[in-house]
């Protein structure tokens, strides 16, 4: 049901709405509750017809390149800190 | 997309898994608190590569399945309602209430119509002058802002024949719900990567600060699945829990303001049924007095009386992660996707669905 998936923004049009390509297929979909701006080329992820996010490409990186780690708590919690603060 | 198909990447998975058997963990129970990542976890074949020492757990995540048959059928009502036609998503079509599923009210000649999103409802209501349309909107956070944006829209436009019958209900309290039942041992849980993109990863911080449980909010992908419950089991060996999000590149510690402030706007929390769990206060939204108008409870007359369940489903106890489906009498005998006697086989996100179409022998 919160079934999202990712789509590229192709285009922009009228009434905050975007043709976007969802793995090869073309859609319409609504940019209203988007926070913030899309432009062409950008990846957003696609609920029931709204984009309801953006992808961060730079922030996958960082994430692929944390897992590689043997810890992923070292970014949340810092030496001698309380993980809870 | 290198970004997409990178968390799919074996080479990492394994890198992961074999540092999930290395820990010395020992046992664990971890719940995901999503339909989407329940379907996930089986279908990625996460189950079968981790640990004996490591329960995987289902929670209240899939909204058609925690749907009351009381809401259902007031949805029946409201189809067989004159003038009304009934728009939602299709996952909703063959939950069976008390008496019949919308399928069976379709089929009897009524107007029920099946729309993958708010738009195509608002569609119809422009082009249905003469017809009252009514969405059905079930739903977690992630789906509340189309239903709330529905709403401004219909508004704006000036549809004076559109409004949304809400039994759209909230994660948190579902999930506070089930731990202050203290019926399931949860030692660690699997954050909902939609839900959060929405209320943002903050939401979930009351699990570790309030509860002692670690927290990993994750996407759908089978290295964000196993990331996230590798990052459970560190929190768990080292008593250290807290909320680490491994799906930064969608989910921010605030969420998507913009979308939640739409929800606000629209809709008010109030107690909702839950199947399982009986009455959970303030976990229900349904509109504001402001938006009246577009209300189908306030618009409609409906009064439904003796809402039952099937006296074999064990649904709810599914639900609340205290039984697995094989323990149920009638899971894949008597209760099959194709004839459902409750909604956790009817959603392709239930459980029972999930464990009939991965894992029908028991192992």
């Amino acid at each position: 049901m919160c079934l999202a998936v990712p789509a590229k923004v192709l285009e922009l049009r009228d009434d905050n709405m975007a043709l976007v390509d969802i793995s090869g297929t073309q859609r319409e979909i609504s940019l209203m509750v988007l926070d913030g701006d899309a432009a062409p080329g950008d990846y957003v992820l696609i609920h029931v017809g709204y984009a309801i996010e953006k992808i961060d490409e730079e922030e996958a990186a960082r994430t692929l390149a944390m897992f590689e780690e043997m810890s992923l708590l070292d970014e949340e919690v810092p030496e001698g800190e309380d993980p809870l603060v | 997309m290198s970004v997409l198909t990178a968390f799919r990447d074996s080479e990492r998975a394994r890198s992961i898994i074999e540092r999930i058997h290395r820990r010395n963990t020992g046992d664990i129970s971890i719940m995901e608190f999503c339909g989407g990542h329940t379907v996930a976890i089986f279908r990625s074949g996460i189950r079968s590569v981790m640990p004996e020492s490591v329960r995987m757990l289902s929670g209240p995540g899939c909204p058609v399945c925690v749907t009351s048959n009381a809401d259902l059928d007031r949805a029946v009502a409201l189809a067989k309602t004159p003038g009304v036609t009934i728009t939602t998503y299709g996952d909703m079509l063959k939950v069976p209430g008390s008496r019949e599923s919308l399928m069976q009210v379709r089929a009897q000649g009524y107007p029920v119509e099946i729309v993958y999103s708010t738009l195509d409802a608002l569609k119809l209501a422009e082009e249905q002058p003469d017809r009252e349309i009514v969405f059905f909107a079930i739903g977690f956070e992630t789906t509340a802002p189309a239903a709330a944006a529905a709403v401004l829209q219909a508004r704006k436009r000036g549809l004076k024949n559109f409004s949304i019958c809400s039994v759209m209900k909230l994660t948190i309290p579902g999930a506070r719900a089930l731990l202050a039942m203290g019926e399931v041992k949860v030692d660690g849980v699997i954050g909902p990567g939609h839900v959060s993109s929405i209320i943002g990863s903050d939401a979930w911080r009351f699990l570790p600060e309030e509860h002692g449980i670690p927290v990993a909010i994750s996407g759908f992908e089978p290295l964000d699945l196993l990331a996230a419950t590798d990052a459970i089991m560190e929190m768990h060996e080292q008593r250290r829990p807290a909320l680490v999000n491994t799906y930064s590149r969608v989910v921010r510690p605030e969420g998507n303001r913009k979308a939640w402030g739409a929800v606000e706007e629209v809709f008010t929390l109030d107690e909702a049924g839950w199947r399982g769990f009986g009455i959970i206060p303030e976990s229900g939204l349904v509109l504001r007095e402001e938006f009246a108008d577009f209300d189908a409870d306030r618009r409609f007359d409906i009064t439904v009386e003796d809402s039952e369940e099937h006296p074999a489903c064990r649904c709810g106890e599914v639900l609340r992660g205290v039984i697995t489906p094989h323990e149920c009498k009638v899971f894949g005998t008597a209760c099959t996707p194709e004839s459902p006697l409750g909604p956790c086989m009817v959603s392709s996100e239930g459980s029972c669905a999930a464990y009939y179409h991965y894992q029908r022998q028991l192992a």
